[in-house]
């Protein structure tokens, strides 16, 4: 097993979840707004397909070097599952579920003449004699077949934790949230079943120039967002939590010191702080080329960087609310009362600020979530985004841009990196939205 | 009642308040748009001027030219400028091939002298030995004048107007166009000598001064005499190797024989330039305004640059100046019947007006192509398919949806090679042993750029049999494969797997793989194993390819590799990182281009010369090839005249070349130029660039095929309207129920 | 009141002094001057002395930070970072590494940038206000809390506010390329509108903008209109609405008398920050459109490794941000007269 430095910052990053949620379980605070949550069906239908991203990025972030061959490559659990997706590559572009290529070629017949015309792909529905009249009830058949398996089995594991349940729980699982979920998790598990049944017979979202399939590049491209989303926050969140809390807590020169960093980050435009860290790294890279013998290696540190850089831009934001608002807790009763009876500063600061401003970090953290993973986008479009031999969405928009311009259109990349960019990132909102209500009390006051 | 009607007055008032900050801006933006769109008929035309029956052609340009002072000028970008205001003595026939070079300014083609090296006459034919200086007497046509331009403007006491500009005059100018008076002069040989003393000047920097000092006398001592003399100082200056004999006449003088040398007599770095002009950029405070040579030319040349905006256009004006130059009259034999000599002996230039339009990003430039509102386009590999389909014997025709536009095609084989370096002091893929030649060989068999050229350029280029690309002397177009890559396909009578892009040779296959994978195993590699670690070998591959575009480009690359079990690591930098590693020899592999300054062997060659490398002598041979046969051989081949002799070196030296394998030889890339129908007297010439003075338009044409492809489409915006007032009127309804319940 | 000012811009000085070393920092380790004037002189026939002279020309022939060979305060000021720096805060910025004067250039092109960047941000702005006024308008717990009337009588109401806030996480939730991709796509090539990208002076320009402005307008809708919504909805919860309501006035009449001119204080000094900024364009949009404006200008630079403009770009967003600053804390004290300066 190969550890890279992302996959490790994301192995530390479940850990911290995962000791942060033992930590608070059972505190009444937190129990309310959770409860909320739960009952908003747009939270938890979100929450399942987050998840459902998720699961994906983490199959995708365990790499290993296969021992069966000698061309010394890092893949990863989904790589290795997704083998036949990866290898099937065509020429070049190919439409969703077809059988030629898309741009004529010359064809040499059996009978040794040569013939203009739209050849038959290597890969992509070889298994049809005639695809003409075949195709389309070969890929009706499969597709059912697909969401049969994929529903029995859903059906099956839900019967089966049916029966593991205890009677109380029952009750909670027939409520109305509950059953949308169920039906949600029905929905997706089917229809990912329908299209891993699929992939292997058909290009699902077609080829790309070089022939390489959309479909297995959305998928890839999935990691790369939630990296980007998540670790950034990761990487800013001890800067701005830190540097917050003493700002507003110990006023005085540590204030001004610390506003007159995040004043001058702040005041450079983001892009151009970015674009200039982006061209720094690949100094470095350049300079330290024995250390990234490897493709995944080299892109896998460009993006660790580019977590950081965008960290390092946009913790301002969050650190200038912290500071408000521990400017406003010092003045409490509580707050005074513990300093008058001689707690420790760092007492006070870890027990009774700490954990009072914790909501605004919760909230900016899934507020920031959507916004970074646009971002990439946005940042690939001038060459300063993720690694250009990395799978990602900006990098696949980028591409199509050019695709758009051709007639006929190559319309599948953009719309393959849209459907799986939009449902993520809508997904991240609504989530965020219903997060927001919940934790923040001027909010939930509102409602 | 009356409370009801307070609501509606409420429910109006909201509205107004709507209205009234909507109404305004939404009116003013129409107006606006409809008057500036009455000037031009269709909606969507990116033009706003006014054409009132001139004739004006509508270019594109991707990167703003940095310079276009001629002495310093050197990429393509900026000779399309340039070209069409300079004017260089020589300059190459439009029609006719093999390119031939011909009088522009000159009256004639130059007489060469050749002197020994005391400095005395030598009979013609003259040994080669023997021969120490070569002189080269250029003759000017008199009565040649400059553009209109300020700084040789003078006042009515014959003073010029605008050389000693006062601080206030300074201040006051934004652009050139604000100095009104202009003024011209006759062209004189003197204004070709003072070019070449600014050519020798440290401080202008011209790209070509480092290879001008081998070869014109006295070129270095000047530059070293007036190192720190401003600009202005050079014209009272001497030059030993240029000399103007008379006001029509000059002489340049060179080191031993050049004969190619009279390619850069053709070239913009040895047109004339007044000595005024320095004299009048010169002033101080001028370049803070942007205004210095390097952005307005003067020249002789049949335009003029009337709005220099790199930002957004650049305007070419006819110059109303311009010489006596005809169309010519003779040509290649088909150039007759396909109309290319109808307009014979006519004054040039045709056109009147010629619009650059900065373009940057393909998707506009392209639609707006199609949309006949540029009148020419390169094809961007995704829009080939639209454009170009192939025909059944492998040739190329345009697809019927263009056919039907009018729209024309060119293509032609450019006088570039890319090729993929071998670094040969690389420990690994380097130097001269057999194990090393044969990896070599392998990699370059297993490195297929037919689908290379296939997949990424649509097919368009050729697969690189050697160095020269087609077209150059000593290239045999008929037996010219690469035997070490290609099989011949005499002996065998299967079909060839990828018709399309085969070599125009015809008859050679690319070797098989198992041929490569053979040589790995002699090289001690075999199936890729490197021995020395028991792992696959790895390779790393210097690029400057960092954005997204170049994704498919490096997987492919990564995939050749793989086929000899080869991994291929890429290493993609900066261009100034990759220069750098270039210099120090830190690359492994690379891929880099030449594109030719002139038609000759000699020019291509040079690449591989031992003491031009890159890391010992810093000069242009990047892969630090070195081998003394070659090099032998090169310095003989170097200062030959064309002929049986130095055709049978070139053989040789291919052979070598081919056999050593310092580069994978790439492909030279094909040029496919679209244009419109209305577009006239279209002959691709790949080394002349001031093609713009041949070019005709059909004006009328043109106007009535704008009319016909943008009619605007109107209905979805009216749809669209209409759906979102339906959307609204429920929201209205709600409203006004509300309204109603508030008062009950 | 000047006092203020007067001191608010002394603070300023350390503030770019900052960004001022943060950049020469990076750009300094990233290039050396010798790789810019290599890459700068092209690449065919470069010499050490051409490369000394470009340096020479450039004023990168002296020293980063110390000059051990000059005279007394000759070792500090005749680096390049003294020099380039003293440049800056002069605002002459001096030559671009193509070898145009920047300082002429950015004047030029501030112009573009601002004719696309003002009108999206105030058609924005309107557009903006206007639904999300709409969306309280029918805000249906709002309604009901006021205890007048029965929550199902205004379902209409609520569904409508409802299909608005999934609407604006929808377009929320889409990147902006697809917006500019998909808006050049459809109104520029299939319908034929407008041109599908360049720019003209004066009136001229307006036909190039409307296909800009529109797409600009339209990406921030979303985003826009869920947050003044926000702002109106935290502004109706205050009891001086309640009071308003209590009077016996409508709805209308208490969202525009009373909280409309209430919410305009955070929006009006949202739109002062952002105001200076406008002149630096929007990266993205313009080289789309190929408008010739800062923000290509930037792209360029950035994609040509052109340190000079990339450094005065900087600075001069810095500069533009800190005069933001000052201008919200000026608006604050004209439009909300609690607000005092001290």
């Amino acid at each position: 097993m190969v550890v890279l430095w992302t996959d490790a910052l994301i192995y530390l990053l479940i850990v911290v979840i995962l000791a942060l949620g033992l930590h608070l379980r059972g505190k009444e605070h937190i129990k309310r707004p959770l409860q909320q949550i739960g009952r908003s069906k747009i939270g938890m239908v979100s929450l399942v397909v987050l998840l459902f991203f998720v699961l994906i990025g983490l199959l995708d972030s365990v790499h290993f070097k296969p021992t069966d061959d000698t061309k010394n490559e890092i893949i990863s659990l989904l790589d290795y599952w997704a083998t036949p997706l990866r290898e099937h590559g065509e020429k070049t572009y190919s439409a969703p579920f077809a059988t030629k290529l898309y741009s004529k070629e010359m064809i040499a017949m059996p009978d040794g003449s040569m013939q203009w015309g739209y050849p038959r792909l290597e890969f992509g529905g070889r298994h049809l004699n005639n695809p003409e009249t075949e195709k389309i009830p070969d890929i009706l058949q499969k597709a059912l077949y697909g969401l049969a398996q994929g529903a029995s089995l859903i059906v099956f594991f839900m019967l089966l934790m049916w029966g593991l349940l205890a009677e109380q729980h029952k009750r909670l699982m027939l409520s109305s949230t509950a059953k949308t979920v169920l039906a949600v998790v029905f929905v997706i598990v089917s229809f990912s079943y329908a299209l891993i049944y699929l992939s292997p017979y058909y290009h699902v979202f077609g080829t790309d120039k070089v022939g390489e399939d959309v479909f297995y590049q959305a998928v890839k491209s999935i990691r790369t967002g939630l990296v980007i989303g998540t670790l950034t926050t990761l990487i800013m969140l001890p800067m701005a939590i830190i540097f917050g809390i003493l700002a507003g807590f110990f006023r005085g020169w540590v204030d001004d010191v610390i506003q007159y960093i995040y004043t001058t980050l702040n005041s450079i435009p983001g892009v151009l702080l970015i674009a200039a860290s982006i061209l720094m790294v690949q100094v470095y890279m350049a300079s330290h080329e024995s250390d990234f013998t490897s493709v995944i290696v080299r892109a896998d540190t460009r993006l660790l960087f580019l977590c950081m850089i965008l960290g390092v831009t946009s913790w301002t934001g969050l650190c200038r609310l912290l500071r408000a608002e521990t400017l406003k807790l010092r003045e409490m009763e509580y707050v005074q009362a513990a300093s008058a009876l001689g707690v420790k500063q760092g007492a006070i600061l870890l027990r009774h600020i700490l954990p009072n401003v914790m909501h605004i970090v919760l909230i900016s953290v899934v507020l920031d979530f959507s916004s970074l993973v646009l971002a990439e986008a946005v940042l690939s479009y001038i060459n300063i985004g993720v690694d250009p031999t990395s799978y990602s969405w900006g990098n696949m928009i980028n591409g199509a841009r050019l695709e758009m311009a051709r007639e006929p259109v190559v319309w599948w990349s953009l719309t393959a990196a849209f459907v799986f960019m939009f449902a993520l990132v809508l997904a991240a909102n609504l989530f965020a939205d219903v997060v927001q209500d919940a934790f923040d009390p001027r909010r939930s006051g509102n409602e | 009642m009356t409370l009801i009607l307070m609501s509606s007055l409420l429910s109006m008032k909201m509205q107004t308040f709507k209205a009234r900050a909507l109404v305004p801006i939404l009116t003013a933006m129409f107006l606006a748009a409809t008057f500036s769109c009455a000037a031009s008929a269709q909606l969507n035309n990116p033009y706003t001027e006014d054409e009132s029956g001139q004739a004006v052609l509508y270019e594109s340009f991707s990167e703003r030219p940095k310079h276009m002072d001629p002495a310093v000028a050197y990429s393509s970008n900026e000779y399309a400028f340039i070209s069409q205001i300079y004017e260089p003595p020589f300059q190459y026939h439009y029609l006719k091939r093999p390119y031939q070079v011909v009088p522009l300014t000159a009256v004639r083609m130059p007489e060469v002298i050749y002197l020994n090296p005391k400095g005395e006459k030598l009979e013609q034919g003259a040994n080669d030995r023997d021969i120490g200086f070569t002189d080269y007497i250029i003759d000017i046509q008199s009565g040649i004048r400059y553009q209109p331009h300020p700084a040789l403007a003078k006042n009515p006491q014959g003073n010029y107007e605008y050389h000693r500009l006062s601080a206030a005059q300074i201040e006051a100018a934004t652009s050139l166009n604000d100095f009104n008076a202009t003024g011209s002069r006759e062209l004189t040989a003197e204004d070709y000598v003072y070019q070449i003393k600014r050519l020798a000047h440290p401080k202008i920097q011209s790209p070509i001064a480092e290879i001008m000092k081998n070869y014109i006398v006295g070129f270095d001592d000047f530059s070293k005499q007036v190192k720190d003399k401003p600009k202005t100082a050079i014209r009272d200056l001497a030059i030993e190797g240029a000399t103007a004999l008379s006001p029509y006449q000059y002489r340049i003088r060179i080191k031993g024989k050049y004969p190619q040398f009279i390619y850069w007599l053709a070239m913009p770095f040895f047109s004339p330039m007044p000595w005024e002009a320095d004299v009048f950029y010169d002033q101080p405070g001028l370049a803070d305004k942007n205004i210095t040579l390097d952005w307005f030319p003067i020249g002789t040349g049949p335009y003029l640059l009337a709005e220099n905006n790199p930002n957004r256009r650049m305007i070419l004006l006819k110059n109303p100046l311009f010489h006596v130059e005809t169309y010519p009259s003779e040509g290649e034999p088909d150039d007759r019947q396909k109309g290319l000599l109808a307009d014979a002996g006519k004054q040039l230039p045709f056109i009147d007006k010629v619009v650059f339009m900065l373009e940057k990003e393909t998707i506009p430039y392209w639609t707006k192509f199609l949309q006949g509102y540029y009148d020419a386009s390169g094809i961007a590999s995704d829009s080939f398919d639209q454009a170009i389909q192939f025909t059944g014997s492998g040739g190329v025709a345009l697809t019927p949806s263009l056919l039907e536009k009018g729209i024309q095609l060119q293509t032609s084989v450019t006088t570039t090679s890319f090729y993929m370096g071998f670094n040969m002091l690389d420990a690994t893929v380097g130097g001269a042993t057999e194990q090393a030649r044969k990896l070599r060989q392998a990699i370059s068999i297993a490195v297929d750029y037919e689908e290379f050229i296939s997949i990424f350029m649509n097919g368009r280029g050729v697969a690189a049999q050697g160095v020269l690309p087609p077209g150059t002397y000593g290239v045999d177009d008929k037996s010219g494969f690469n035997p070490y890559v290609y099989d011949s396909l005499n002996d065998k009578a299967s079909a060839p797997a990828h018709a399309p892009y085969l070599h125009p040779v015809g008859k050679a296959q690319r070797k098989k793989i198992d041929a490569a994978r053979q040589l790995m195993t002699e090289a001690g590699y075999a199936g890729g194993i490197d021995p020395k670690t028991k792992e696959a070998l790895i390779l790393y591959f210097d690029t400057t390819a960092t954005s997204v575009d170049d994704r498919p480009r490096m997987n492919w690359y990564r995939k050749q590799f793989e086929k000899l079990g080869i991994k291929l690591v890429i290493r993609a930098t900066d261009y100034n990182r990759f220069q750098e590693k270039m210099r120090t020899g830190n690359a492994q592999l690379f891929f880099w281009g030449w594109n030719a300054d002139y038609p000759d062997p000699e020019n291509f060659f040079f690449l591989l010369y031992g003491p031009n490398s890159k890391v010992q002598y810093g000069g242009e041979n990047a892969a630090n090839y070195h081998n003394p046969e070659f090099d032998r051989l090169f310095e003989q081949m170097r200062n030959m005249d064309n002929g049986e002799q130095r055709y049978r070196i070139i053989q040789q030296m291919q052979e070598i070349v081919r056999r050593d394998a310092p580069w994978i030889f790439g492909f030279h890339p094909k040029n496919f130029s679209l244009f419109h129908g209305w577009y006239k007297n279209l002959k691709p010439n790949l080394m002349a660039n001031n093609q713009l003075k041949y070019t005709r338009i059909d004006t009328a044409d043109r106007a009535e095929k704008r009319r016909q492809w943008n009619q605007p489409v109107f209905w979805p915006l009216v749809l669209g309207g209409a759906v979102f007032v339906l959307m609204l009127i429920p929201a209205v309804n709600a409203y006004r129920r509300r309204g109603r319940e508030t008062v009950q | 009141m000047t006092q203020y000012i007067i001191r608010r811009l002394l603070y300023s000085l350390p503030l770019l002094m900052g960004v001022n070393i943060l950049t020469f920092v990076l750009f300094f380790v990233v290039n050396s001057p010798d790789d810019m004037a290599r890459m700068q002189l092209g690449q065919k026939h470069v010499t050490e002395q051409a490369i000394a002279n470009w340096k020479q020309q450039h004023g990168y022939d002296v020293p980063l930070l110390w000059n051990d060979s000059a005279q007394g305060g000759g070792k500090i000021t005749d680096t390049v970072f003294y020099q380039k720096s003293v440049g800056l805060f002069l605002f002459r910025f001096g030559v671009s590494d193509s070898g145009r004067n920047i300082g002429a250039d950015i004047k030029e092109r501030a112009w573009p940038s601002l004719a696309v960047a003002l009108p999206t941000l105030m058609i924005g702005l309107l557009v903006n206000i206007c639904f999300a006024l709409m969306m309280v308008l029918f805000r249906n717990s709002y309604i009901s809390k006021d205890g007048v009337y029965a929550a199902g009588q205004s379902g209409a109401g609520a569904a409508l506010e409802h299909a608005g806030i999934v609407l604006c996480v929808i377009l929320m939730s889409i990147s902006s390329l697809f917006y500019i991709i998909g808006g050049q796509f459809v109104i520029g090539k299939v319908l034929r509108l407008v041109p599908i990208s360049g720019y003209d002076d004066g009136m001229a320009a307006v036909k190039f903008l409307i296909l800009p402005v529109l797409i600009g307008v339209f990406s921030g809708i979303g985003s826009g209109t869920r947050w003044y919504r926000t702002l109106f909805l935290e502004e109706v919860g205050k009891d001086y609405v309640r009071t308003a309501r209590a009077k016996g006035l409508s709805e209308t009449q208490t969202l525009f008398r009373h909280v409309l001119p209430n919410a305009m204080i955070p929006i009006l000094t949202g739109v002062v920050v952002v105001l200076p900024l406008l002149f630096m364009g929007s990266l993205i949009m313009e080289s789309f459109f190929s408008i010739p404006g800062l923000g290509s200008y930037t792209i360029d630079a950035i994609n040509s490794q052109d340190f000079a403009i990339v450094r005065a770009m900087v600075f001069l967003g810095s500069v533009l941000y800190v005069i933001g600053l000052l201008l919200t804390d000026i608006s604050y004290t004209l439009v909300d007269p609690r607000v005092r300066l001290s």
